[in-house]
């Protein structure tokens, strides 16, 4: 195949680490949080640093409040001899994407990709705010809540869904976290005991909203003889893709989000039958737009890990989710699936990764 | 047509967006550990058990071969200046009178330099090589923070052999 957002030469997710999502990392600093988890990642397969030929991060200094925090973080790797390295603002998913692109072109065959966050040395609702257009939209300090409050209720004036269907999405999301030691919100709690949560901003209610997460992760991609060698059943990509909407907000239907089914389409989704789906929604409702868009249906299980409501470590919770799928698909447990993971305020932007496995 | 779609007051060319945003720091392990170093007076760094390089201050991990450093290494309160250079320029903010000297201080027993402030000698006699020592803030002023060092002097020995700290310039 060689249509765009399609595999042109087999990837693999090869291994795959998540430190433990926690509320407040107040200990150890980006470096100190982010070396058990490049370890475990190359641990897991028996290889070390000096087995990968590129290394890509996804971070960003507006988190930690301090410049250049991803050169500082490459001591939890130890860059030498030199090595081609790359990080992009974003999520590590997006990371992960370019590293694929990497392999694609047949120069490596290996590579590393991590991501680290800690949301809780800021205000994160204001340091949300500044990816916002910068001249009209963040001088008015609107707050990502607020926002995701808006397009929550554009969603229940459109008729598509209702508070108790946000609610159904919390509480699925933190039962099943309970299976997942490395999420942070890990409850049973009924919809109707969480309609009666406050409201955060209407129509969010206290349990719509992300956990604050500090945390980190880490995959590496394998191709050619590689793959075949860290992997007793190899979890291929066999479809990437990752579109972006207009940065105004008041030109966007919230209630859709055609970037996801734009990526989807491309990388395609609707090819197989699809058994699990991690979706990158940090906001309840945000789940239902993404779902929709994917062309999901009734049976695919939806974020089994408990997803970002569980646990939300910023720049990380994407390349979870690839993780995530990737290790169900590894473990038996799924044949294939697909990974989302988003960025910019109210889904404006959407990555879809399709995983299968051999 | 230019001129009939600009406004008599002509277009707007600055736009002030004020933004400020607080954040709190967290040092980690290994800096925490050099940071109360400073506290009690004493330059604490971290040897890498891969390489043996000492790092002061050490951030956890050696950057060389990405371990954790985790050995505790006390060292010297003196040094050798491996490169320097003496600020004639003021600026906003500037807290010392110019001409003053800003060299790499690599300590005895580091393998990492870093920067200090050289008092106590006119700026065209500092040089390469030259030996110098940390001089502290009194005993009740010391906090976790590189400001418990007031400056460094020279020390009067001989300089250093330039084999001695080729490697860190």
């Amino acid at each position: 195949m060689s249509a765009a957002g399609r595999t042109v030469r087999p990837v693999s997710i090869a291994s795959f680490a998540q430190a433990q999502s926690v509320r407040r990392e107040s200990e150890r600093n980006e470096a100190e949080s982010l070396h058990p988890v490049i370890a475990e990642v190359f641990a897991n397969i028996g290889i070390t640093k000096d087995d990968v030929d590129f290394i890509c991060s996804g971070s960003t200094d507006y988190l930690i409040g301090g410049p250049f925090s991803f050169v500082m973080a490459l001591d939890a790797v130890g860059v030498w001899p030199p090595r081609s390295e790359s990080h992009v603002e974003m999520d590590g998913a997006w990371a992960l994407y370019e590293a694929w692109v990497l392999l694609q072109e047949g120069e490596v065959d290996a590579a590393l990709v991590y991501s680290f966050g800690r949301s809780s040395l800021g205000d994160l609702n204001e340091i949300l705010t500044l990816q916002l257009d910068p001249y009209y939209e963040a001088p008015l300090w609107p707050d990502i809540v607020s926002l995701n409050a808006l397009q929550a209720r554009a969603l229940i004036d459109s008729g598509k869904a209702t508070e108790a269907d946000f609610a159904a999405v919390a509480s699925r999301s933190r039962r099943d976290a309970l299976a997942n030691p490395k999420a942070q919100v890990r409850k049973d709690v009924p919809v109707e005991e969480l309609l009666e949560d406050e409201y955060v901003v209407a129509p969010l209610r206290r349990h719509a909203l992300p956990p604050i997460t500090d945390g980190a992760a880490a995959i590496v991609l394998a191709a050619g003889d590689k793959a075949l060698q860290w992997s007793e059943r190899p979890v291929w990509i066999t479809g990437f893709d990752h579109r972006m909407e207009t940065h105004s907000l008041g030109a966007r239907d919230l209630t859709v989000s055609p970037s996801t089914a734009k990526a989807a389409e491309v990388a395609g989704v609707a090819d197989g039958k699809v058994d699990i789906a991690e979706i990158h929604a940090p906001f309840a409702h945000q789940e239902l737009i993404v779902a929709e868009a994917l062309g999901l249906d009734d049976s695919v299980v939806i974020n089994p890990s408990g997803g970002p409501l569980a646990a939300n470590p910023l720049m990380s919770a994407g390349l979870i989710r690839i993780g995530e799928a990737a290790s169900r698909i590894a473990a038996g447990q799924a044949d294939r699936a697909v990974a989302h993971a988003t960025s910019g305020p109210c889904l404006q932007q959407n990555l879809v990764c399709v995983l299968e496995g051999a | 047509m230019a001129d009939e779609q600009t406004d008599a007051a002509g277009p707007v060319t600055m736009l002030a967006t004020p933004i400020r945003l607080d954040f709190e720091f967290t040092p980690g392990i290994a800096q925490s550990k050099f940071l109360r170093g400073l506290e009690r007076g004493e330059f604490l760094g971290q040897r890498c058990g891969t390489c043996g390089k000492v790092y002061v201050p050490s951030r956890g991990t050696c950057p060389t071969d990405g371990v954790p450093t985790t050995e505790d290494v006390l060292l010297g309160n003196s040094g050798t200046v491996t490169t320097f250079c003496v600020v004639n320029v003021p600026f906003a903010g500037q807290s010392i009178e110019i001409p003053y000297i800003c060299a790499q201080i690599l300590l005895d027993g580091a393998n990492l330099s870093f920067m200090g402030l050289i008092q106590e000698i006119p700026t065209d006699q500092i040089r390469m090589g030259m030996r110098v020592e940390a001089v502290w803030v009194d005993e009740s002023e010391l906090i976790p923070s590189l400001a418990s060092v007031r400056y460094f002097r020279p020390t009067g020995e001989p300089d250093a052999d330039y084999d001695t700290y080729k490697e860190y310039l």
